[in-house]
């Protein structure tokens, strides 16, 4: 039997998440063995593949890139599970939500400068107007919340996906 | 006059009661779990929250905390439609105001978190509102984050019923409600305030604090306050 196509993917977070899942001990072998990691920022590939079996995502959906690169993750995976807060609830990056795009930027880039007071336009993504929990756009499979998750909650229900089998979790605390 | 020995039915089982007692005292008293928010032990309860819903012979669902138990009852304390009700009252709490527990001080320490994660939420269905509201930072030794507020009144109640101050109240109405210091003034101009923080150890969330604590460093002394509250109850 073939190997299973892994990927993980880092929207709007602090990669907390990610380093949870680098936790994972040698459980990570485990892991490994059933997995080929096709997609994730601990590897190379630039353009997520096709026919995933299962992406993590972490973060939430803060700019007009991390919605076009969550809809293509949906297009080609199988199992898209929201990894921790940020994914689930939109966390810690909701916290701009009540303060209008425009206003947030020229608070941060331009009052807020000692030097080269402007908004940056150059090379960095449109923000959404609010940053949001992936469900608000796309279907979600899974949802490991936890800022971050706890490693044996992610191992327990990576093994579960990738078995096959439906994942039963440890009781986690939400948010 | 003494109270009038009845009994009443808790899932299948009779259980002795006395007359005048809600169904959440006779029901906790046998030892069974009702989930609650707003209510608190030596308060006066007011069916605020819902979480202690509990189904009347099979069918009508009231709050526990606020219906008299009566003779012949038979209560019903969880079912698969209580438990979904229940769950769904927990993420409309979380959706109505911006509960960010990651980066609260009663992260960890907070009835509403752990009743989320005892209901087995783990992501909620309705859209986040995202309001705009105040934090009052004007008292000297605590904090009001209307952003962690559930409307559960139980500063309210502690306030006006155990220190006998009534600083608190309601204002507003249905989403809009908010609580208030005084006429809504900043809580450090509340003249009637006596320091005394029985608000903020009574209340199930981050929503008041201690000045001083970082992220999940808040924990709350409610147990000691009940006990003050049922106290001053039994004096009475």
């Amino acid at each position: 039997m073939s190997k299973l196509k892994l990927a993980t993917v880092w929207l709007d977070g602090c990669s907390g998440c990610h380093m949870s899942l680098l936790d994972l001990d040698e459980g990570i072998l485990t892991v490994a063995q059933q997995a080929d990691l096709v997609y994730s920022p601990l590897v190379d590939a630039t353009e997520f593949p096709a026919g995933v079996d299962v992406t993590l995502v972490e973060g939430a959906v803060s700019s007009q890139e991390d919605l076009s690169k969550l809809q293509t993750i949906r297009a080609r995976t199988r199992l898209l599970v929201s990894l921790g807060d940020c994914a689930v609830t939109a966390n810690v990056p909701s916290m701009r939500n009540t303060i209008p795009v425009q206003k947030l930027l020229q608070f941060i880039y331009v009052a807020g400068a000692d030097v080269n007071p402007a908004v940056p336009t150059q090379g960095v993504p449109a923000l959404l107007p609010q940053a949001r929990p992936l469900h608000d756009y796309v279907k979600v499979d899974f949802h490991l919340p936890g800022c971050p998750p706890r490693p044996d909650a992610i191992l327990a229900l990576l093994s579960a996906v990738l078995e096959g089998r439906a994942p039963k979790l440890p009781a986690v605390k939400f948010g | 006059m003494a109270q009038k020995k009845i009994s009443i039915r808790i899932d299948g089982e009779l259980v002795p009661a006395l007359e005048g007692k809600t169904i959440l005292e006779v029901a906790r008293g046998a030892g069974r779990r009702i989930p609650s928010l707003c209510h608190m032990d030596g308060l006066k309860d007011v069916g605020a929250c819902r979480l202690c819903i509990v189904a009347l012979n099979g069918g009508r669902l009231v709050p526990a905390c606020t219906t008299p138990v009566q003779e012949g009852l038979a209560v019903t304390t969880n079912s698969p439609e209580i438990a979904a009700y229940r769950r769904m009252i927990v993420e409309l709490l979380l959706v109505e105001r911006n509960h960010v527990c990651s980066v609260c001080v009663s992260n960890g320490h907070c009835e509403l978190q752990s009743l989320a994660t005892s209901l087995g939420v783990t992501s909620v269905r309705f859209r986040y509102r995202y309001p705009s509201l105040p934090l009052d930072l004007s008292q000297e030794r605590f904090v009001l984050d209307h952003n962690r507020c559930i409307l559960c009144s139980r500063c309210i109640r502690v306030c006006a019923e155990v220190e006998g101050a009534h600083v608190w109240d309601m204002m507003g109405r249905g989403i809009h409600s908010r609580v208030i210091s005084e006429l809504d003034q900043p809580w450090g101009e509340a003249s009637t305030c006596t320091n005394c923080g029985k608000c903020v150890q009574a209340c199930p969330t981050g929503a008041m604090a201690e000045k001083g604590w970082a992220v999940e460093e808040m924990v709350k002394r409610t147990a000691q306050v009940a006990g003050a509250a049922v106290r001053k109850g039994v004096s009475l």
